[in-house]
């Protein structure tokens, strides 16, 4: 795999990763999303409070040359936001699944979680689409 | 639009592990795996070679070239030198641009237009039209594949080829059948990044041992393939109009701040010379300025541009330029509002972000 995908994170479609953490479930791009938009510069972070909904658009990054979102993984309140991406958006690209975290959300119902990808059924995901491509 | 069409290096570009797009009809990579930002860097400080084939070519022969040339060109050619190059848009009546160009002059009954892709057969139709005279139209499009190698090492890459001097060979010059790895070549030193280099264009039949000898050529030098992504953006920062963006059929040459290169006071008159010359007395409602972010935020086209809360304008082209490590643009403004120098604010999704507005180009090489 030329992708780099962790064990014990969740993935959405969207090619987002969820990390549960105390009742929280901390989020980011995966390493095949941050490759796939290329070098990011800019990164629009949620409110922390705000109420984010599964499956629609929570933050917004953007590449040189395209914007993309980021859309929560599950339903619930945004407790904390990585601000060190406001100034270091590249860190996604160094470090999808650690300093490059997104956004922390509150998690209402773990069956939401339960439903998500784990790392064999994301890698056969991401080797679909790339065959489609 | 027909089917996509492939130039003669795309293999090369599949086996560089190029991002391949349809650009305007054409297979062709927009970015390679070392990434647009590299791309960028590596031109400006050494040397790339783009496939830009896609560009359209277009012979104009016969004794009335010459007066044809400036009956649909708005920049004067009279004075123009064999072996010599000129910019220049083409108008409609109304000022709207059918295309920018590049005239090399051969000689006074001989030329060669270099048209961008998309319009290349809406020129043709339109060159066509306006055509009078002993005038002899080609489109030569399919026919030719050009290589842009650009950045400061491009001289020494190439001269390696070939055996005419290109340290005498100035910009905007060119010189024809010339021997470049044994193809016959048109070299002209001229691009679309702001930095030194030389295009090369040659019949489809040579071209993959001319790319081959370039690129061979260019391995002791750090010679890197680049894209389209790299291309847009080089462009950016040199400020040069992209059709489509800069100029359209709804934008005139005097909006985007061509008018070096419109001659209003030509005396057979240009098409489109009358409405221009009404539009410089007249004066317009939106022109084209340089912005900087002094927010982080990118500037994308579409985007609109505030004073207060009044919009004065919209950005025609914008991204992250990886030379300055700033975020700019070009917009098309008010200019009874718009001053050098002062802020303004450019809407982006939710909120708005602090510009100003400063002098273009944004960069500009060392000579």
């Amino acid at each position: 795999m030329k992708y780099n995908v962790i064990d014990g994170l969740k993935y959405t479609q969207q090619h987002e990763w969820a990390r549960p953490e105390d009742g929280t479930a901390v989020v980011g791009l995966s390493d095949y999303a941050q490759d796939k938009l290329g070098e990011i510069v800019f990164v629009e972070l949620p409110d922390i409070g705000a109420e984010v909904e599964a499956g629609k658009s929570a933050a917004v990054i953007e590449s040189v040359k395209a914007v993309a979102d980021l859309y929560a993984p599950v339903d619930g309140k945004v407790t904390e936001v990585n601000e060190a991406l406001l100034d270091q958006p590249e860190v996604i690209n160094q470090d999808p699944y650690g300093e490059g975290w997104v956004f922390k959300v509150e998690v209402k119902d773990e069956s939401q979680l339960d439903k998500l990808m784990d790392k064999p059924a994301y890698e056969e995901f991401i080797i679909k689409e790339e065959e489609e491509e | 639009m027909g089917e996509t069409k492939k130039t003669p290096f795309y293999e090369r570009h599949v086996a560089q592990n190029g991002k391949i797009v349809d650009y305007s009809g054409w297979l062709l990579p927009v970015q390679f795996p070392q990434g647009l930002v590299e791309e960028v860097h590596d031109t400006r400080n050494r040397a790339t070679i783009f496939d830009v084939s896609h560009m359209g070519e277009v012979s104009v022969e016969g004794k009335d070239a010459e007066a044809y040339l400036q009956k649909i060109l708005t920049n004067d050619i009279s004075k123009l030198k064999d072996k010599a190059i000129t910019y220049s848009p083409v108008c409609y009546p109304n000022g709207g641009v059918v295309d920018d160009i590049l005239i090399y002059r051969i000689n006074s009954e001989e030329y060669l237009l270099v048209v961008n892709a998309a319009n290349t057969d809406k020129d043709y139709e339109w060159f066509q039209e306006n055509c009078f005279g002993d005038v002899k139209l080609q489109n030569l499009s399919s026919e030719y594949a050009q290589i842009a190698l650009q950045g400061p090492n491009s001289e020494s890459i190439l001269q390696e080829l070939t055996d005419i001097s290109l340290a005498d060979m100035k910009f905007y010059r060119f010189q024809a059948n010339v021997s470049v790895a044994g193809v016959n070549s048109i070299v002209s030193r001229t691009g679309y990044t702001g930095e030194d280099g030389f295009e090369v264009y040659c019949k489809n039949e040579g071209a993959l041992t001319l790319w081959d000898a370039v690129w061979e050529a260019g391995q002791k030098k750090e010679l890197r393939p680049a894209g389209l992504g790299a291309r847009d953006v080089l462009r950016l920062e040199a400020s040069l109009p992209l059709y489509g963006h800069e100029l359209s059929q709804d934008i005139t040459p005097l909006q985007a701040g061509l008018n070096r290169f419109v001659a209003l006071d030509k005396q057979d008159p240009f098409i489109g010379q009358e409405a221009l010359q009404k539009q410089k007395q007249e004066g317009f409602n939106r022109k084209l300025f340089g912005l900087e972010m002094l927010e982080r935020g990118v500037p994308r086209e579409g985007y609109l541009v505030m004073a207060g809360k009044d919009e004065i304008g919209w950005i025609s082209s914008g991204s992250y330029s990886p030379t300055l490590d700033k975020f700019i643009a070009m917009a098309f403004l008010d200019p009874e509002v718009a001053k050098q120098g002062e802020e303004v604010d450019v809407a982006i999704r939710k909120r708005t972000y602090r510009a100003k507005i400063t002098k273009m180009p944004f960069y500009r090489r060392d000579k």
